[in-house]
């Protein structure tokens, strides 16, 4: 590959992911003889934007840094999802104060992980990871008292198409839009991305390390807590696995999506292409009629296939 | 130069390399023999990094070859290759395992240190190389590299180049050896490079202190935009030579010279009265003060204190104003190295140009541009990568970053290690001339001759300040018996 072709394509990590997310759609759509080859693209559209959700907060946490990580989304979205709907119960007229309280779940995730890492000096990976075994349980101990239906606007909402394409998918690509110049042109992106790249060069260039690392766990909680309402709301009731599958996944969008897992970089457009290559994956090995063991063989092996091209002459030197 | 004396080990020829469109080297020859120490001189960025990543078979050349010990080895040479041959380099960056301890970092180095016990055997390897070059170091061989000052890191690593266990030693390419160490264990280092040649190991030296090369190398070549332009044996040039031959410096102005300037009332840095020592520190606006003395004794720690004191009402140190830090250690606490020079300029003043959090991007543009143009950094524009920059030019683009920063304080920790002297001499200036317009500086310096840029100094030894020292009343002499403890002021 010419040097200036690779150059080309350093600059624009997330490019891979969303190739990898074509490809995928073009196999499968020739699978099934190009019928409902865009209704395949709106559900995964659809899915994509609750990982993209998360992701956006999984972002920031591992561009800050090496060790930075929030291992609590599963347990935030859930107990976030469960509060939200159990205060709606089913009522839009309880739309605003289940979303309030839902958000204020996020709030406090955000300042107690902050106050672990901070205050109590623990290391992130393991902060956060049992700050997420308390809200999965304090979830569990609600979920014993409640069965509620969401609020029908916001499942309409949550479910909305607009020309074909999901609403919410659209509100936050503007979103991620907002996040990509935000990372460029904002003290706190500039903040972020200087802290991940060198902690000692961050500090003594005069930032403010602690509050940086501060609103990055806080903006992760509540981006957790937003995604599981929604996610709540879209399967007409929060459920107690909800969060489970997005441990990983929140990682994966991330580092597929071309952020470095060494910080100091961020790749915001390649959420969109890893979450929506996930999910395609899936759909992809479905229509095949592939057993699910093979399907995890082959979802792994695609992720170490963008992996390697996206890194491939990383290291020429 | 006469080719009798010795045999050639390595000798390098039309070696060409460039980096995108700028020529690093542009045909070198460079002969060196055994048992004798060659000295390559030059500004920043004429290409001695570069020529000698290449001798150690860290970059290849793009045309060239490279001879070592009578066989070509172009083909297929490497930094293992290299190693095998004989060949070790002490980089100016420092390349040992932050996480790891001295004897552990001499395990990498040696694949031949395994088995049972080789814990025991790099402990003896390193230490005793370290007290053969550096008697009375003081180094922990246990504690992790990364915990050590950058002198003490410095040590270690040219320690370890000269241990031996399969490969014996035939030459050390020291890059900037001397650039991090205080003048005592510079000169334990070159006294030792005067064993080594009696052990006939060849020894490539790079300084920018032209004193030393002069009385310590045997040959010396002077590199200009890529290009040898002129050698000769040390003890027949004279450091205006060099000095010519290293290219136009542009004539320097001390019409501001330190001590008449008017200093300003205003304190800015304040250390509370203590019982053991009538000194302490104190800094008024408008003034340079050095922190003089041995590397490590202290003075780091007082530039920390006082960064960290600044915006908080301390007990220990009173600081009345904001400060800007810039480190010598430009890898570890200096540059952001994913960035490009521009943004790595204006991070401490992002505040300044931004509205509701957001920045203004000509603005900050504009800001770093103005900065390149006035400490002249040489680079096409402020959009490349900082690390596309010599190491000169990434510091001066730090000492940008605190100018920048507007700030009524700037500490300055041996920010110029590493930097020639032409750049120098501008910075010098950007110095005198903020401090004229109100700015206190409190620069830390190993090198004794930039403190007569200080309107005081102060002498660190053990963590304590042993003399304080006006600009009129500053001899070596003086710096150097305080630098042991023999201050005036303290009672002995």
């Amino acid at each position: 590959m010419s040097s200036g072709i690779r150059a080309w394509l350093d600059a624009r990590p997330w490019i891979w992911s969303f190739g990898a997310a074509l490809i995928v759609w073009l196999v499968t759509t020739f699978v099934v003889q190009g019928r409902g080859m865009l209704a395949t693209l709106a559900v995964a559209l659809q899915f994509a934007t609750f990982y993209v959700i998360v992701g956006i907060g999984q972002m920031f946490a591992i561009a800050a840094g090496p060790g930075n990580i929030d291992l609590s989304i599963p347990g935030v979205m859930t107990f976030a999802g469960y509060i939200a709907i159990g205060l709606m119960n089913g009522s839009n007229y309880g739309l605003p104060a289940g979303l309030a309280a839902g958000i204020g779940v996020g709030i406090v995730a955000g300042v107690f992980n902050v106050l672990l890492i901070q205050g109590l000096r623990i290391p992130p990976m393991i902060g956060t990871l049992a700050s997420g075994f308390v809200f999965q349980s304090m979830a569990i101990a609600y979920s014993s008292t409640t069965n509620a239906p969401p609020a029908p606007l916001l499942v309409s909402f949550s479910a909305a198409r607009l020309l074909g394409v999901p609403l919410i998918a659209l509100v936050f690509i503007i979103f991620t839009v907002f996040v990509a110049v935000g990372l460029r042109r904002s003290m706190f992106g500039r903040a972020v991305l200087a802290v991940g790249q060198s902690l000692r060069a961050a500090r003594l260039a005069g930032l403010a390390v602690r509050r940086t690392f501060a609103l990055v766990y806080l903006l992760s909680a509540i981006l957790a807590a937003i995604a599981g309402i929604l996610l709540a709301a879209y399967s007409g009731g929060a459920a107690l696995d909800m969060g489970a599958d997005y441990l990983l996944m929140s990682i994966a969008v991330v580092v597929l999506g071309g952020t470095s897992i060494a910080g100091g970089q961020a790749s915001p457009a390649g959420l969109w292409g890893a979450a929506t290559l996930l999910d395609l994956v899936v759909t992809m090995l479905n229509v095949m009629r592939v057993g699910a063991g093979v399907r995890y063989v082959v979802t792994g092996l695609i992720i170490i296939a963008v992996l390697a091209l996206a890194k491939g002459s990383d290291e020429t030197a | 130069m006469t080719d009798e004396a010795g045999e050639a080990f390595v000798r390098l020829s039309g070696i060409c390399k460039s980096f995108g469109a700028i020529r690093a080297l542009a045909g070198v020859d460079l002969t060196i023999r055994s048992g004798r120490m060659v000295s390559v001189v030059g500004h920043n960025g004429a290409g001695k990094s570069t020529l000698m990543q290449i001798l150690a078979g860290a970059l290849a050349p793009d045309a060239g070859e490279i001879r070592v010990a009578g066989h070509a080895v172009v083909h297929g040479y490497s930094v293992r290759r290299a190693s095998a041959l004989g060949i070790r380099c002490v980089f100016q960056e420092l390349s040992l395992c932050p996480n790891l301890s001295a004897a552990e970092n001499t395990r990498v180095f040696h694949p031949a240190l395994a088995g049972p016990g080789w814990r025991r055997r790099a402990r003896q390897l390193i230490g005793n190389a370290l007290h053969a070059i550096f008697p009375g170091h003081g180094i922990d061989v246990h504690r992790p590299v990364g915990e050590l000052p950058i002198g003490q890191r410095q040590m270690v690593e040219t320690a370890r180049a000269f241990t031996e266990t399969d490969h014996p030693v035939r030459l050390v390419i020291l890059d900037e050896p001397t650039a991090s160490l205080d003048a005592t264990a510079a000169e334990q280092l070159l006294r030792y490079t005067g064993e080594a040649r009696a052990r006939d190991v060849a020894v490539v030296f790079i300084s920018h202190r032209l004193p030393e090369i002069l009385g310590h190398a045997d040959e010396v070549f002077v590199m200009r935009d890529g290009q040898v332009v002129g050698s000769g044996a040390a003890d027949a040039l004279t450091e205006a030579q060099l000095v010519e031959m290293m290219g136009v410096v542009r004539s320097v102005d001390l019409t501001h010279a330190p001590g008449s300037r008017g200093v300003r009332e205003q304190i800015r840095v304040e250390q509370p009265a203590r019982a053991d020592t009538p000194l302490r520190v104190q800094l008024r606006a408008g003034e340079v003060v050095g922190l003089a003395g041995l590397a490590d004794h202290g003075q780091r720690e007082l530039l920390q204190a006082v960064f960290d004191a600044a915006g908080h009402p301390a007990t220990t140190l009173r600081v009345n104003g904001s400060v800007a830090y810039v480190s010598g250690d430009r890898r570890t606490e200096g540059i952001f190295p994913l960035w490009s020079v521009g943004h790595n300029t204006t991070i401490s003043r992002l505040r300044a140009l931004a509205r509701l959090g957001f920045l203004n991007p000509a603005r900050e543009a504009a800001l770093a541009e103005d900065w390149r143009t006035r400490l002249a950094i040489h680079t096409p524009n402020i959009d490349r990568p900082i690390t596309s920059l010599s190491g000169g030019n990434q510091q001066k683009v730090l000492v940008a970053r605190a100018f920048a920063a507007e700030a009524d304080i700037i500490l300055f920790d041996d920010p110029l290690r590493g930097v020639d002297i032409a750049t120098k001499r501008e910075l010098y200036q950007h110095v005198h001339r903020a401090a004229e317009a109100g700015c206190a500086f409190l620069w830390y310096t190993t090198e004794n001759t930039e403190l007569v840029n200080c309107d005081r100094v102060y002498v660190f030894y053990r963590g304590t300040i042993t003399d304080e020292i006006a600009h009129a009343d500053l001899t070596e002499d003086r710096i150097i018996g305080a630098s042991f403890g023999a201050g005036h002021n303290v009672a002995v």
